[in-house]
């Protein structure tokens, strides 16, 4: 590892201040960074520790609305009461991460900045609608987490800002979450699926489906939340879901599989992301 | 790069120490503080030698720099012993065999504790899940999954 600066600043606007410098990185729970910076593919000049700064870590409750600060372990996310039972997909995503050591380190918003397509809460925040709250030096801006993704690592995050919180406005009656992998715990996702549905009399009032690892960025799968929402859930309507989720993405073939692969099982575990958030909902 | 002054409780004994930045925790407790049971393996956090436990919980001391845990309460392997006798599932390894080459010993021992502490009910299938963060490369998995529930059984039935 190549020396660096550390600095644990106890306020965010000194963070911002810091991490505005060049060849300056943020450190959260290091199980991204720690990692690459032994490999040298990280070599940051100054290193920014969060862990100091009073109010980025714990999960509250508002109304309906449940709040995570971005320096929350993933390990808290997923033994969340209030996580596993109004954002469930959530809860199961941060449950895939890694192995227990590692999940009580990573925090939420290192597994979010890391804008990994991969991640997996990133298809759980994006069925929650997840509102992602960012600050720096001047002040803060709130942004959808449908909008925060702009490529594979790439977010909208302009130097020195920040990520602070999550906020997931409104519970959905039923979600599920699939990581499509080999390996019970510690593996990659080949692709991972959410889906938030909120039911009324037998009608779909509301349907949210997220895909990771599909695409240049994590996605909501439009087309096929277009189809559910209004309708009563029908296999031939869950079987056109899948369908049209499949036919919106756009993935890619590497040493984990190929691309027509990824494509096949959009298809399959959307209709079965959404079979279960539906049984969940009608439970 | 400056050395930063980090004061942590190692197994209950207060640290003084200036940490260069960059030295892992891992590398605090072996090469600083002299504590070699906790072992390094595969160094990215894949393989669990290196678990010990911090104000509680268990982590891969090899992704958490030393500067960070200033104020913190580490257990390492050598912190399980009390008054000349094993902790129970250091005992339960011995008894069922539970280790062969002893390289992964160490970590397996520590995430299986703090498993053991939160809740020793947890049934065969949930314990082997929630080990998957630890590799044995000799795989003697069976002989550890039987010293794990063993230790759970004892500690289940002594509380």
């Amino acid at each position: 590892m190549k020396s660096f600066a550390f600095f644990e600043p106890t306020t965010l606007a000194e963070a911002s201040r810091l991490f505005a410098e060049e060849h300056a990185q943020l450190l959260a729970g290091g199980t991204d960074l720690v990692i690459g910076m032994k490999a040298y593919t990280e070599t940051p000049q100054s290193v920014i520790s969060l862990q100091r700064i009073p109010g980025l870590s714990g999960i509250t409750t508002d109304g309906d609305s449940i709040n995570i600060g971005a320096m929350t372990k993933v390990r808290e996310v997923e033994l969340s009461a209030d996580v596993q039972q109004h954002h469930t997909a959530l809860a199961e995503g941060a449950s895939e991460i890694g192995s227990i050591q590692i999940r009580n380190l990573a925090t939420l918003g290192g597994n979010i900045a890391h804008a990994s397509p991969a991640a997996d809460t990133v298809a759980g925040l994006l069925v929650a609608d997840a509102q992602v709250d960012i600050a720096d030096a001047d002040g803060e801006r709130s942004v959808p987490i449908n909008e925060l993704f702009t490529g594979p690592g790439q977010t909208v995050l302009t130097p020195g800002e920040i990520i602070t919180r999550f906020r997931l406005p409104s519970p959905a009656s039923g979600s599920h979450y699939i990581k499509h992998k080999i390996r019970e715990v510690m593996d990659l996702a080949f692709i991972g699926v959410a889906a938030a549905v909120n039911l009324d009399n037998g009608t779909i009032t509301d349907a949210r489906i997220g895909l990771a690892a599909v695409a240049p960025t994590p996605i909501r799968a439009t087309a096929a939340e277009n189809l559910l929402r209004g309708n009563e859930p029908t296999p031939e309507l869950i079987e056109r879901a899948g369908e049209a989720a499949a036919a919106g993405c756009s993935p890619i073939s590497d040493l984990r599989c190929s691309a027509e692969h990824r494509r096949e099982m959009v298809n399959v575990l959307t209709k079965r992301t959404v079979q279960n958030a539906l049984a969940r909902a009608t439970a | 790069m400056a050395k930063h002054p980090v004061a942590l409780t190692v197994n209950g004994d207060e640290h003084d120490l200036l940490i260069e930045p960059r030295k892992t925790l891992l590398a605090v407790l072996r090469d600083t503080i002299g504590l070699t049971g906790t072992k390094e393996g595969c160094s990215t956090g894949d393989c669990g030698a290196c678990t010990v436990i911090v104000d509680g919980k268990a982590v891969t001391s090899c992704m958490v720099l030393g500067v960070t845990v200033s104020g913190k309460e580490i257990t390492t392997i050598e912190g399980l012993a009390s008054d000349g006798e094993l902790h129970p599932v250091q005992q339960a390894f011995i008894d069922t065999g539970g280790y062969q080459c002893g390289f992964c010993t160490p970590g397996f021992i520590m995430a299986s504790k703090v498993l053991i502490d939160e809740d020793p009910d947890r049934s065969e299938e949930e314990f082997r899940h929630a080990l998957g963060g630890n590799i044995c490369r000799c795989t003697g998995y069976t002989k550890i999954l039987e010293a794990v529930l063993k230790a759970a059984k004892q500690i289940r039935t002594s509380t």
